[in-house]
């Protein structure tokens, strides 16, 4: 069992915790990830890891309430035990050696952008965050990213906070304006980093990106979360989930996401009217 | 006088039409009189050519001279000697190529039922014994056992037989590796793996779920924390595929991610979170044990139509006799000489069908099997909407990739001497699948007690 140390809301859909897992804090690197199950009949959920502390033996996820599961971690509350908490998962990214980076984080993907953009600047480089929400109320981490970033833009997609445009505007103007990236990293929904790949492929910029598809056991075994990379099979769980943005099939990516979507919406309802029980 | 009769007594089972709709067991058990009766059809040979051909060395007509005695306790206590989980190996073996397979009374009529046999035993045993096994005095020292599948379990097993402190770490959030995720529920009730997985937790082993070695934690961090032997036994690693077009779309699936999402996930139950794909006709690509046990599993979802494509003939299938038997009984339809090259998509990228050529033997290959060649002008489209491919894996990286010192074969098998399970560094041995690729419960079983054996004696020499 492993314990909520901390329970933060960062907007209306997302939440934060930390949880207790001296194990996988003590490895964990930004750009792994971690599996967890909140009960005993729960269904395995990958998550990325968004922070961690060594010292206090903590891990800290991010997730956006997005269907059954996410919803029913949502419902514990700090102090309280989830069973499973497995990792830290996957490679973690690459960032010794790069002196000037363009990190590129979409709504909740900020999450997983953060911890990256904080080990860069930890290690000296150069660090342009350029971060996209929906619209105001669903920003989240400006503080983290800030104390983290050389420079720091926001763009919001109705023009309620930041600049009003896509992250690929920001990104394009940062390039012409003259910056010189070593790489970009891009992190957030498919859409976004296969157009922030097609913007730095242009550009001949190179662009890691960190991919998120279904998973079950996430150790090398079930096969769910092969993606086409440069041609070829790739497992995100062993391979990734970094990999070069510019080799990665998104569109196919992107089909295989959307798998299971009915069976989500059917679960989804079906745990918002098990809560609203709870609640009369 | 023994019993004379040519044929096995027949095994209870569910009734074909039945079963392939419920995932409860197939099989039913012998009762105490079949299992009597069956009993007396072994004639004690002297030389037991049966058990030369059990990879864990059960005295099998020891075991049976107990039966016909009616004393199952002690049966139980024979088989429990040589094999740590009989009523998994009751279930799961090959008897057929192993102990039966060389059964006297096989030369003429049919082989005494020495599976079924164990099976009663081991489920008389879990019904009725009373008083748990002590746990054996401790001897002092640790060691390390990677994975809870059929291999770890063994080798767990038979080191806290003798002494030691056993610390078994397994990925997943459940023991039991493919017997919980792999061997569906009608084959082997996960109840049953459970009790096994108990009784070695009462004899002091421990069991460290969630902890991946290669991520979690190293080799190396294991001899700094102390441990001053490691069994490797982390199982066949990732699913291989065709690399046929379309092997992407949406409705493709590995056996091993099928599987797990059925067995381990429970996805059958409909009020469980775990989805599955509840498809109208699939067609599975491969014939062995884990192609047997996915058809059975898509049919027992509600597919109308399940096929078995494989490309030799059926000779050749890798499957078990009864595994197949079972299978065409449920209504499983074989596809053979048949083999897959391209799998079709419909608009939005579900699978809508699976375009197959036929093939006819050919020469004998460096398998010896005869090999299969394309018959010109035969492609034709299956029509499907789900495709389980179950063509083998290759193993899992993680390991080799963090234990310096660590060889491996060129397709990344760990490279381990046959009989003690040594790899090329020192006090780390390796066994089942992680070793052999993809082979049975048994051979995985027989490789974790022959490591236990030579782990013993490295730790006995080391602190003479």
């Amino acid at each position: 069992m492993y314990q909520i140390k901390r329970k933060k809301e960062l907007n209306p859909t997302v939440t934060l915790m930390e949880i207790d897992a001296p194990l996988v804090a003590a490895k964990a690197e930004p750009g792994q990830f971690i599996i967890l199950r909140v009960d005993e009949a729960g269904e395995r959920i990958p998550l990325t890891v968004a922070d961690y502390d060594r010292e206090k033996g903590t891990v800290t996820i991010i997730f956006q309430i997005v269907g059954a599961t996410t919803q029913a971690l949502n419902h514990k509350q700090e102090g309280e035990f989830i069973v499973d908490f497995v990792g830290p998962l996957g490679t973690p990214s690459h960032v010794e050696g790069l002196r000037k980076v363009a990190v590129v984080g979409g709504g909740v993907g900020c999450a997983i952008a953060y911890p990256i953009a904080k080990k860069l600047h930890s290690l000296g480089a150069e660090v342009h965050s350029i971060v996209g929400f929906r619209s105001k109320d669903l920003l989240i981490l400006e503080d983290e990213f800030k104390a983290c970033s050389d420079k720091y833009v926001v763009m919001t997609d109705d023009g309620s906070y930041g600049q009003k445009g896509l992250v690929t505007n920001a990104l394009e103007e940062l390039i012409k304006s003259g910056e010189q990236y070593d790489e970009v990293i891009a992190i957030g929904p498919l859409i976004m980093m296969k157009f922030v790949c097609k913007l730095t492929k242009e550009y001949g910029i190179k662009t890691m990106v960190s991919m998120n598809p279904i998973m079950i056991d996430g150790t090398g075994m079930c096969g769910g979360c092969r993606l086409t990379v440069g041609g070829k099979t790739k497992f995100a769980c062993v391979d990734g989930p970094d990999f070069d943005g510019h080799e990665v099939d998104f569109d196919e990516a992107m089909e295989r996401g959307t798998m299971y979507r009915e069976f989500e919406r059917h679960a989804h309802e079906k745990t918002c009217q098990l809560f609203a029980k709870e609640v009369q | 006088m023994p019993n004379m009769s040519l044929k096995k007594n027949e095994m209870p089972s569910q009734a074909p039409d039945v079963r392939n709709k419920n995932f409860g067991e197939v099989a039913l058990g012998y009762t105490k009189e079949q299992a009597v009766d069956e009993a007396n059809r072994c004639l004690g040979c002297k030389n037991k050519p049966c058990v030369g051909h059990c990879p864990v060395a059960i005295d099998i007509p020891a075991f049976i001279g107990k039966i016909k005695e009616e004393d199952f306790e002690g049966a139980y206590q024979i088989i429990q000697k040589s094999s740590s989980l009989p009523a998994v190996c009751g279930r799961v073996c090959p008897q057929e190529t192993q102990c039966e397979g060389k059964c006297v009374r096989g030369i003429k009529g049919e082989p005494v039922a020495i599976g079924r046999l164990e099976r009663f035993v081991a489920d008389w045993h879990n019904a009725h014994a009373e008083k748990k096994a002590d746990a054996p005095a401790k001897n002092g020292h640790k060691v390390a056992v990677v994975g809870s599948g059929p291999a770890g379990l063994t080798c767990a097993g038979e080191m806290a037989k003798r002494g030691y402190d056993v610390s078994v770490f397994e990925a997943l959030h459940q023991a039991g590796g493919v017997l919980v995720y792999g061997i569906p529920e009608f084959r082997l009730p996960k109840s049953i793996v459970q009790k096994e997985i108990d009784g070695l937790k009462e004899m002091g082993v421990e069991i460290d779920t969630n902890v991946v070695i290669g991520r979690t934690l190293s080799v190396d961090e294991l001899f700094e924390q102390g441990y001053e032997a490691v069994f490797i036994g982390s199982g066949a690693g990732l699913p291989r595929f065709m690399n046929i077009p379309g092997e992407n779309l949406k409705g493709v699936y590995s056996a091993n991610e099928f599987l797990t999402r059925v067995n381990l996930m429970k996805a059958y139950k409909e009020e469980n979170p775990t989805p599955i794909m509840h498809a109208r006709k699939v067609a599975v690509v491969g014939g062995g044990n884990v192609a047997m046990d996915a058809a059975r599993c898509a049919k027992r979802l509600g597919a109308e139509e399940v096929y078995i494509v494989y490309r030799r003939s059926e000779a050749e299938l890798p499957a078990r006799a009864e595994e197949v038997e079972h299978a065409k009984e449920e209504g499983i339809i074989f596809k053979l000489l048949t083999n897959p090259v391209e799998i079709l998509g419909d608009e939005s990228k579900f699978v809508s069908g699976m375009k197959c050529v036929q093939m006819e033997l050919g020469e004998p290959d460096e398998s010896g099997r005869r090999r299969p060649v394309v018959k010109e002008g035969s492609e034709f489209v299956l029509d499907v909407d789900c495709v389980i491919m179950s063509i083998g894996t290759s193993p899992n990286p993680l390991i080799k990739s963090t234990t310096s010192g660590l060889d491996t074969q060129k397709w990344g098998g760990i490279i381990a001497d046959e009989k003690t399970g040594q790899t090329s560094r020192e006090g780390v041995f390796a066994g089942g699948d992680a070793v052999t690729g993809a082979a049975t419960v048994i051979l995985a079983m027989g490789a974790g007690k022959d490591a236990a054996a030579a782990m013993d004696e490295y730790i006995q020499n080391k602190n003479k």
